[in-house]
């Protein structure tokens, strides 16, 4: 009875769900550089994109159940390829860009940072290590990528307890950022962002300590024109300059 | 302020009232006025939705009607989209998260009119439709007004179901409150901030607004 009253009022709906530009699935780490070349692509080209934020296992999940966004910027090669290998994409994709891990601690945490994690392991050591803010690993492949570098370290067990997941790399970075926590591991590209610098110092992690952050993108089966033209756009010149601006290595 | 948000919103909880309040008033009357077997049962069903977590519905809603299930498939090949991450859907999830909401305050409504008001009106020669029209709907009316109210203002609040079901689509399925969490994880406080306190500016008044309406109703039962 419900449905069937939902049914008539779909008209009523039809108001909210007018014609809208295509809608673009972004993983969390790219929430200001794509915002930067979404604009940049409204001044080029005249038509505009929407962009979606989130963690790209949740992300992958919406579209499997039926989500409809006709292009998908993962963090890792997994989450496409899955869709790939699942008949939803239109092709392979291409990686579009790499990414980088930060410690990051906020002004007046007891967290020394550096690239090896020497201060991270200083202050487990002393048990004074409040929480430490890392993305789902799970969900978003950042916070796979920090779990496997504090594995690396030999940290993970010790400071597992003191974990607080965010459920996407963005809100970890929130977490870590606003003294709610002695720090974290995020992405680079957002601590790169407007208003980060201030908040603390942070340490980029080598590349070779952690899993590395291929990050792919897919059109999906039921891209259209625009969605196709902004594919092509990220990998052009402009945006590949933006891209490596926030921080991103950008393959050749 | 995002404002195609707050215009979702707004039509999630209207569109939420429409559909329930027909269907609260034949329910809710039903089960104040009749007695029959299983009403115990029905009663326990109204409620779920209060206790249960608003997860354990997107969870059903997403398995039943997703791109993987046969309804869902179903579903998508007569309208062209799926019932989940769209405007439809979360409508739907909303209906049935609002069932307690609308169908008790309606039910005390029409339980507070006594049954001798009802067989005088039977005994003057209305007819049962006009008993119901002109006696047992004025009388019932502002348990009616507050189903209504609370229906649209727990709609408004609503988070989890439409996170899941409705995924974060602007002008679609983002909602206000979807809203604050999307511009919070945008790390874009100051939005986020105004509409928080947009949100609760329409609660306190919601809360305010079914308070005095409660009150009027117990002034003229004493």
């Amino acid at each position: 009875m419900l449905l069937v009253a939902t049914t008539v009022v779909i008209g009523a709906g039809a108001g909210v769900s007018a014609q809208r530009p295509p809608t673009v699935a972004a993983a969390a780490n790219l929430n200001f550089a794509l915002a930067e070349i979404a604009n940049q692509f409204k001044v080029d080209r005249g038509t505009s994109v929407e962009v979606v934020f989130g963690a790209s296992g949740t992300l992958t999940r919406q579209i499997q159940d039926g989500a409809p966004f006709e292009l998908f910027l993962a963090a890792d090669e997994e989450f496409p390829n899955q869709l790939a290998k699942a008949g939803l994409t239109r092709d392979a994709g291409v990686v579009y860009a790499v990414g980088r891990l930060v410690i990051f601690a906020p002004n007046g945490s007891p967290l020394a940072v550096d690239e090896r994690l020497n201060g991270l392991a200083r202050v487990i050591k002393s048990g004074k290590a409040g929480r430490f803010a890392i993305a789902n690993p799970d969900v978003a492949p950042y916070g796979k990528a920090a779990e496997s570098v504090l594995r690396k370290r030999g940290l993970w067990d010790a400071i597992r307890p003191q974990l607080v997941l965010g459920d996407t790399i963005a809100q970890a970075a929130q977490f870590a950022t606003t003294g709610n926590a002695i720090g974290g591991l995020v992405a680079y590209s957002l601590v790169l962002g407007p208003g980060f610098a201030e908040r603390g110092k942070y340490a980029v992690i080598p590349e070779s300590d952690h899993r590395p952050l291929r990050q792919r993108m897919v059109l999906l089966k039921r891209a259209g024109a625009t969605a196709t033209q902004f594919y092509d756009y990220l990998q052009g010149e402009t945006a590949r300059a933006i891209l490596r601006k926030h921080g991103y290595g950008v393959p050749q | 302020m995002d404002w195609t948000a707050l215009r979702v919103s707004l039509w999630l909880g209207a569109g939420t009232i429409a559909i329930l309040l027909p269907f609260g008033i034949w329910l809710g009357r039903l089960l104040a006025v009749h007695q029959f077997r299983g009403k115990v049962l029905v009663e326990a069903l109204v409620t779920v939705p209060l206790v249960l977590p608003p997860t354990v519905l997107g969870f059903y809603l997403l398995v039943m009607f997703g791109a993987r299930s046969p309804l869902g498939q179903a579903f998508q090949s007569l309208v062209g989209q799926t019932l989940p991450f769209s405007f439809e859907g979360l409508l739907l999830a909303s209906a049935i998260a609002n069932i307690p909401f609308v169908v008790q305050p309606i039910q005390r409504g029409f339980e507070a009119i006594p049954s001798d008001v009802r067989d005088a009106a039977a005994c003057c020669g209305l007819t049962p439709w006009q008993r119901f029209t002109r006696i047992e709907i004025p009388l019932a009316w502002p348990g009616i007004l507050t189903a209504a109210i609370l229906a649209f203002a727990h709609t408004l609040g609503e988070f989890g179901v439409v996170l899941m079901v409705g995924g974060n689509l602007p002008g679609e399925t983002r909602t206000l409150s979807v809203a604050i969490y999307d511009r919070m994880q945008a790390f874009d406080d100051r939005s986020a901030g105004v509409m928080a306190a947009t949100l609760l500016v329409i609660a306190v008044a919601t809360l305010m607004l079914t308070t005095t309406l409660s009150r009027r109703v117990g002034v003229r039962r004493g």
